[in-house]
Order: C-alpha cells, then structure tokens, then sequence
C-alpha cells in the first residue's frame, strides 16, 4: 500500500505581491505519516488550506488517488466536495469543534453526508421515513467507538467546549476520522499539549496510520512544529522554507540536510520551543 | 443632454448628503465591526435640530442667511454629536463582547425609540421649511430648458467638501486619528499600548453624528420637507454607499455616496419615480453579492 | 453618585432642550414654535432620579453574582412542568374567555408561529434575517390572488402559500447565504423592502396600496362560518344558533393547529441530521465546510423553511383579515418578530412562545398609549439586550445522548460567522 495517494506538482499560491507558496511538488504516500515542516511563515498553512479547498490555488495541480485508482483534482474542486468525494480530511491550527454541541453530537455531525444523502431524504425524516433511524443506529455506534478510541466514552453528553484542551484535540481528530477519510490533514496537532499528552496524540496517530485498535485507518498529512513528534512518528517529512521545498525525505535524511539546519539557524530560535509559536 | 445635465448636477448633491451620512457607518464600522442600524435616525435627529433652530434663528430676528445657517450647523452638528454619544454609552457599549446579534438589536431598537421620540416630541406630520437660498446660477439653455446650479447645490458642495478635507486632516495626521486607526486594527493591542479605547469609540460615534446632523440640516434645505421617517431610507441608502465604496475606506464612503445619488437620481428622472428606493436596495444586494469588498475596500482573506 | 446623576441630567438636558422644549408647528406661512418648559424639566429630572436609582442599585448589588445562571436553571427545570400547562390552558381558552381575549389570542398566535418559523433561521441555523416579513407577504398575497383569481379555497391554497414562500427564500437565499452575519441581515432588510416597494406599486395586480379586500374565509371541510346561518353553514349543519365568534374560535384553532405543525416539526428536525447540521453551522461554518457538510444547501434549506412557514402564516392573515395591504408587512414586523425571538432566547420554544405573549399581549396593554407604544417597544429591546442578551430561556438540550440528557448553559455556544 504505497502508491502515491496525494501529488502535490508545482503548487503556486499568491496573495497580491505575496508568494507563500512557489511551485511547490511533493508527494504523501498510501499508509504513511507524511509531515511538512518549516519555520514560522515557511507557507505550510498555505499548502493544507489548498489541499482542503479553503484557498484557490493561483497555479499547480494537486492530485489525489484512491487505492481504487480513481484520482480527484482538489485544486478545482468545490471545498465541501473534497471532504466528501476525494475524502480528505482536516483539523485546524486553533481547534473548531462545535462548543456547544455534546462529544457525541459533534461525532454525528461529522457523518452527515452517510446519514442525510441528499435534501429530499433529510425532509422525509421528519416523517420517520427514509430509513433514517437505522442509519442513526449505525452512526451512534460508530461515535461509540471513537469515543473508545480518545478515551472520551463517560463525556459524551458534556459540551465539547468544557472538556480540557488535550481531549478537544483528540476529538478534533476523532471527528474529522468520522468522515471516513482516505487522507487526514492535521494542522500543528500537538501545539500546546504537555509531554504526556503528546505522546497520548502520537500513538493515536501512529494506530490511525495502522488501522489498531481504532474504527478506522487513513495516511496522515500533518504540519508540526514539535520535533520530537514529528521524528518519532513521520515515515517521510517535507521541509519548507519561505515557500519552498528545501528537503524532503526521511526523518534521519532530513535532520542531516545541512539546508533544514541553516533554515533552522538561521530563522533563530526554531526547534527547541517551537511548540509554543502559534501562528504560522 | 440639457436634461441629463443637470440630473447629473442634482444627482452629486444628493450623492454628497449620502456620502455624509456613509462616513459616519464606515467609521463605526470600520472601529467596531457593527452596522450602526441608528446612524439613519440621527440624521433625521440631526434634521429637525437644524428645523427648530432656524426657526428660533429666524425668531430672534437674525436675517443674515450665512449667519444662521452656520449657527445651525454647529448647534445641529453639536447636540447631535451628543446624541451619537448617548446611543453609544446607553445601548453599544455595554455590549462590547458580547454575542453577536446583540449589539444589532440593540441598535435596532435604539433606531425604533429615536424614531418615534421625535415623532412623539415632534408629531407626526411633515414639516415643511421656506427656501432660505432662493436662485442660482443658469448654466446654459437649451430648447427651453435652463440647466441650474442652484445656490443651495453650490453650499451643500462646498460644506461638504470642507468637512471631508477637515475630516481627512483630522483621521490622517492628528494623534486621535493615529487611535482611531489602531482601534480598528486591533482593539485589544491598541488598548495595552495606552490607548483609551472606550474614549476613542465615542468620538468615533460623536463625529459620524456630528456629519449626519450635517447631512440632515442639507437635507432639511434641499428638499424642504422633513417628517420622522426620512432616517430609515436615508440610512439603508447610505449604507449601501458605504458597502459600494467599500466599507471602512472613508474616500469609498464618498465616492459610493456620489454613485448612489446619481444612480438614484437618473433612474428617477428615466425610469420611474416610484421604484427608486428599490434601485438602490437592488444595487446594495448586487454589490454585496459580486463584489463584497466595494470599489476601494481591502480584500479580505478569509482566515482559517 | 450625585455628581454622575447631575452630569447625566445635564446631558438629558443637551437632548431633550431642542426636541421636546420646542415643538414645530405647521403654521399658515411658516413653521411656529411652541416652548414646552415643563415638559424639558419633567424629563431631565426624571433622568437625573433615574441613574441615582440605577446606580444606587448597582452599588447595593455585590459584584459579580453568578444569578443568570441559577435563573437559567430554574426557567428550565419549570419550562418542562410550564409547556403542559400553557398548552391546556391555551387549548381550552375559547371556553372560558371572552370573544376579544380569543381574538387577541389569534393574534399572539400568529406571531408564536412566526417566531417559531424565524427561530428555525436565526435560532438554529444562525443566519439573522431582517427580512422575515417579505415571506408573510409572499403567503399573504399568494393566498389572496390564488383564491381571487382561480377560486381555490383556503385549505388548498395553504400549502401552495407555504410553497411559494419557501420558493423565493430559495430564489433570494441562494445568491446571498454566503454573506456574514451584518451584511446577510441588511441584504435580508433590503429584500424586505423591494418585495414591500413592488407591491405597493403594482398596482394592476396587487392592488397597490389600497391593498386587496373579499379574501375568502376559511371552511370546516366545506361548511362556512357566518352571522346569518343558512345553507352550508357550520350553525345550520350542527343545529346551533349562527354567532360570529364561532368563526373566531374556528380560526383560533385553526392558527393553533398551524403552529403546533412548526413546533413540531422545528422539535423533530433538530433532533434529525438536518437540523443537527444548522446547528452546527450556527457554531462555526468553517468546520461544517471541513466535514464535507454542503454549507450553501443546508443554509437554504434552514431559510426555506423559516420561509415556508412565514408563508402558512401569511395565508391565514389574509384569511382572517380578508384584506390585505403594504401596510401590514413593514420592516417593522420583521423587528418584531426577530425581537419574539432573541426575547425568548435563540432556539428555545417555550422562549419564544412566552415571549410572544409578552410582546404582542403586552403591547396590547399600551393600547391606550398608541404613540408611546413603539417608543416602549424599542427602549424594551434595548433594555433586554443590555440586561439579558441571551433572552428568557436560553442554552440547549442536546438533540441526542447516551445518557441523561443535560442541559448546555449558552455560555458554552459560541456563533460562528454565518
């Protein structure tokens, strides 16, 4: 299961003057943690929001190919489309879950397009037809498992917005794996977790690659600013500097790359508390 | 094409009572990112203010146009300033921070009570108002029909312009623009640096009134006629200057302002009478759907 | 405290000195002026009495009392004892109250039902619309045309109204639903107004502002109501003496049985995907896009809704008023109705029925004050804003749980920017 499942080719994105991204070209393969990496301002929030449909990209293809051999060009793809048709998936830098709604409610939302197929289905439940509740059933039972997953089961009727942050993360993730993704995108996932809670997220990362004891399996594109996650976890990193592509290989091939050390260096204080530089 | 002229006159005239009031919703909105749905209605304060002091004006005998007129602006421009300041101390302010509709509401209902206090304190009825700047200048004929620029047009221009190079002056170079812009940056940023964010909001809403009574008191002597309700369209419409123009740009404000009384003012005089306020709504809606940044207003790059 | 009062009654005096001191006058000539002394010092004395009290009842309060909360609570715990109540005793009002109580109960019905239909827009699905009223109008006019024109009755023409309506908030939401919060709801106000404006002047078919009057009455399957009895009549089919309140108390529960159908369907959405969604999307819209949710076809489907109802309710107004006009669909409905709404706390049922009792009832108590009315009406939402932002009952119950269902206090809910 290693055929390249995102094909990033010369990924361009300006906004005005701004280049963020210069012809940007990398590939994630099926079954693996592939991590961008880079200093602050490197353009890797840029590349997920076009990855995910939230930007436009101003030049470049972005390709994406399922083990079935069906590809979907995300670049022109309407954004609600991509999550839907090609499958991928997304957290956020700074976590959106729905506050108010419960745990599980936000696991439910998250599978609104298996439990509502189309407008006409959704009214018809109001009459209790269109077998809905079977497929309720079915969604309850998949949250129920996630729930498991995060270790989040005696919580699920609390408000998301109360649970601490360490757990708001696992949920985020949980929820965007409720989608059934093929590929998950995760934005700085370990960004103000504790030591303990780090590792909690890099052995849920490591079982969502695997398929282990989780309800579902899916390669993994994340952006992380902490080093210690990302050697410990990643199959292949991709380094990013100003926009552009500076390495790109394993961890042990990257953390050699005297380019990565001179971005590093050179940007000042990277590395040691990155952890704690929020925006990009 | 005499006739097209001075629709095109007319037409600026008006556009510079909307970009008047425009400003005063680009500041506010520009400062705290709401829709000061009252803006409209301290306009139409603003009107009856210059109403009853001239007429006080004319009472105590003081004959000499410029002279009550300038009194008027500022008696006008200066109780209204204290309105801004009341509406935003009573219904705004304490709901910075809070959830997002309140603040609307709040204004919403603020617009319902300045309304119908001045159609209590004032009656309901129209009031009418003698021309105070009779004449003007001919421009030229043609086939009987004399293009004028009215004197009253030639003042209102003038007024406005002044202001708006007052107003510009004041926002670009003095201290208290220096706040007003690093208030609408960042509020929070603004406030650790020193600067009194609560203060600098209320002169924000003081001048955006101050402006309105300005364009109330030429709305009062270009058209003649007031009544309570002139605040609820003169508002949407010169809201809809502000989006056109783009909102939180001040030359927008004007600029939009001057689009949309020419846009008002031909369509009146080509197509219909009757359906000009719908011309202006149905340019709001447009502008907003296609073109949401207005003509002069920043991109904005939805964050994620 | 006193120095604050003065300064406040000097600023009262700044206001009210020029607009209630002097009051224009439409003379023969010109404008005349008559001094109202009094009525200026009436005012900043009671301003300056005013904020003493407020400030003293500021001072006398301990600072920070975490109250709403307890407030919330008890609202809620006494809300699921309350509906049952509020339902019988509504239910069974035409036996026990007089015919004017039972017309103003049709009244207040109409407008729960028009909350409860916004409540599925700004409520649920957190889109602000100001231009509520337009859809009322569509039902309205739809009704009255479609019965005028082809003699349809009122039972057949009461899910076309709800149709058409529902068809023109697609038709209006679809190019404007991906505007934020302020600028959807201006755009909302202004196709309030332009549909407003066109009415009033298409004169041939609307009837321009002279409005559209012999709007048939409703039937009970084909039997009519009239003072006069004869054949057909509900009066004669059932023996009974002919009184026109029986007509009232046939639309009290017909307007009843309206709303109970978008309670009960606004109920069992919200707890279906549907209704999740708009939920969801009320909370953060970015996220909703991120989990593959069509957001443009759940936003208008929310406003179709609200729409849909809007228009059910239009049609019964023009069925009960049997005329209709421009007049009776000004922005200053839509305030209204949206004020029912926040008033009863953004989702909340109860909430909005409560505060449609307040409002339209309440309004009816300043009858006798006609021009104040409005004037209260605004200085009250003002004044709830400031003090209850989040309205009588507010927060939510979760749509669906493992357990217990708790209730989510709305501190916890956030709006997202739709």
């Amino acid at each position: 299961m290693t055929h390249p499942l995102l094909s990033v080719e010369a990924l361009t994105m300006r906004f005005g003057g701004l280049t963020a991204v210069d012809a940007l070209s990398f590939e994630a393969r099926a079954g693996e943690i592939t991590a961008v990496i880079g200093p602050n301002g490197a353009g890797k929030t840029t590349v997920f929001n076009c990855i995910t449909g939230f930007y436009r990209p101003t030049e470049g293809a972005l390709r994406l190919t399922h083990a079935s051999g069906a590809t979907y060009p995300l670049a022109s793809m309407a954004g609600h489309l991509i999550t839907r048709r090609a499958q991928v998936a997304r957290t956020f830098q700074n976590i959106r879950l729905f506050a108010g709604m419960t745990v599980l409610e936000n696991l439910l939302v998250a599978q609104h397009n298996t439990l509502m197929p189309n407008v006409a289905n959704g009214l018809l439940a109001v009459f209790g037809l269109g077998g809905h509740r079977r497929a309720e059933r079915a969604a309850i039972e998949k949250a129920k498992l996630w729930m498991e997953a995060i270790g989040l089961t005696d919580r699920a009727d609390d408000p998301a917005g109360s649970l601490p942050y360490g757990d708001q993360r696992r949920l985020e993730i949980a929820r965007a794996m409720c989608t059934d993704p093929v590929l998950l995108c995760l934005d700085e996932p370990a960004a103000g977790l504790n030591p303990r809670e780090s590792d909690d997220l890099s052995s849920l990362l490591m079982r969502i690659r695997d398929g282990r004891d989780v309800a579902g399996r899916c390669s993994l594109l994340l952006i992380e600013h902490d080093m210690g996650v990302v050697m410990r976890i990643s199959d292949h990193v991709v380094v990013l500097d100003h926009g552009r592509k500076i390495s790109d290989g394993t961890p042990e091939q990257v953390r050699a790359d005297p380019h990565v050390i001179a971005a590093y260096l050179g940007e000042g204080d990277e590395g040691d508390d990155a952890v704690t530089e929020a925006a990009l | 094409m005499a006739y097209a002229l001075q629709q095109l006159i007319n037409g600026l005239t008006l556009g510079m009572i909307y970009g008047l009031i425009a400003v005063g919703y680009t500041m506010v909105y520009g400062i705290i990112g709401m829709i000061n749905f009252a803006h409209g209605d301290i306009f139409m304060v603003g009107a009856f203010l210059s109403l009853i002091s001239l007429t006080v004006l004319s009472g105590l005998g003081i004959t000499s146009v410029p002279l009550a007129l300038a009194l008027t602006l500022v008696f006008a421009a200066g109780i209204a300033g204290l309105y801004g300041w009341t509406v935003e101390r009573v219904a705004y302010r304490p709901l910075r921070g809070s959830f997002r509709l309140a603040p609307l509401i709040s204004a919403i209902g603020m617009s319902i009570v300045l309304q119908n206090f001045v159609q209590v304190s004032q009656g309901a009825r129209v009031k009418p108002m003698p021309e105070m700047l009779p004449g003007g200048i001919k421009l030229l004929t043609e086939d009987n029909f004399a293009v004028q620029l009215s004197w009253m047009q030639i003042a209102i221009t003038i007024v406005t312009l002044l202001l708006l190079v007052a107003f510009t002056y004041l926002v670009t170079r003095t201290p208290l623009g220096r706040a007003m812009r690093a208030c609408e940056q960042d509020q929070k940023m603004a406030g650790l640096l020193g600067i009194d964010t609560d203060r600098t909001i209320s002169i924000t809403f003081v001048i955006g009134a101050a402006l309105a009574a300005v364009a109330g008191l030429m709305f009062l002597l270009y058209y003649g006629v007031i009544d309570f309700y002139i605040g609820f369209i003169a508002g949407v419409k010169a809201f809809t200057a502000a989006v056109l123009g783009g909102i939180g740009s001040l030359p927008g404000a004007v600029l939009g302002g001057l689009a949309i009384g020419l846009i008002e003012t031909f369509w009146s005089a080509y197509f219909s009478v009757q359906y000009k306020d719908v011309a202006a709504f149905s340019i709001l809606v447009l502008v907003l759907i296609f073109m949401p940044t207005g003509l002069l207003g920043r991109a904005d790059v939805e964050k994620v | 405290m006193l120095r604050d009062a003065a300064v406040s009654a000097v600023i009262a005096f700044g206001l009210f000195g020029a607009m209630i001191g002097l009051k224009t006058e439409v003379g023969v000539q010109t404008i005349e002026l008559t001094p109202r002394p009094y009525l200026v010092l009436a005012a900043v004395v009671l301003v300056f009495f005013g904020r003493l009290a407020l400030l003293a009842w500021k001072k006398s309060r301990p600072a920070g009392t975490p109250k709403r909360g307890r407030i919330t609570a008890v609202a809620n715990k006494a809300g699921r004892y309350l509906t049952p109540v509020v339902l019988v005793l509504t239910i069974t009002l035409p036996f026990y109250a007089e015919r004017y109580y039972v017309d103003l109960g049709v009244l207040v019905l109409t407008y729960v039902m028009l909350g409860w239909g916004l409540n599925i827009v700004v409520g649920l699905a957190g889109l602000l619309d100001l231009g509520y009223v337009a859809f009322y109008a569509v039902g309205a006019y739809s009704y009255a045309l479609i019965a005028q024109n082809f003699g349809l009755g009122f039972w057949t023409c009461l899910p076309l109204a709800g149709i058409l309506a529902a068809f023109w908030g697609v038709l209006l939401g679809f190019p404007v639903l991906r505007l934020r919060g302020d600028y959807l709801a201006i755009v909302t106000l202004a196709f309030g107004e332009i549909i407003r404006v066109v009415i009033l002047n298409w004169t041939s078919l609307t009837g321009g502002p002279n409005g559209l009057s012999g709007i048939p009455r409703p039937t009970l399957f084909g039997l009519v109501f009239n003072s006069s009895g004869g054949e057909g009549s509900f009066a004669e089919f059932f023996g009974i003496e002919p009184n026109i309140s029986q007509r009232g108390i046939f639309l009290f529960y017909v307007i009843l049985g309206l709303a109970l159908l978008t309670n009960w369907v606004s109920l069992r959405l919200r707890r279906l995907p549907l209704g999740r969604a708009w939920e969801a999307l009320r909370e953060d819209e970015i996220a909703c896009r991120a989990l593959g949710i069509d957001v443009t076809v759940t936003k208008l489907t929310a406003f179709a809704m609200g729409a849909c109802f809007a228009g059910f309710a239009g049609a019964f107004f023009a069925t009960r008023q049997a005329f209709i006009s421009p007049e009776s669909f000004t922005f200053i409905e839509s305030a209204i109705v949206l004020a029912i709404v926040v008033l009863g706390g953004l989702g909340s049922q109860i909430g909005v029925a409560l505060a449609a009792v307040v409002m339209i009832g309440g309004g009816e108590l300043f009858r006798d004050f006609q021009e104040y009315r409005m004037l209260i009406f605004g200085g009250a939402l003002v004044i709830m804003m400031v003090v209850r932002p989040r309205g009588l009952v507010s927060g939510r119950t979760p749509s669906v749980s493992l357990g217990d269902k708790r209730h989510i206090s709305a501190d916890m809910m956030t709006e997202g920017h739709g």
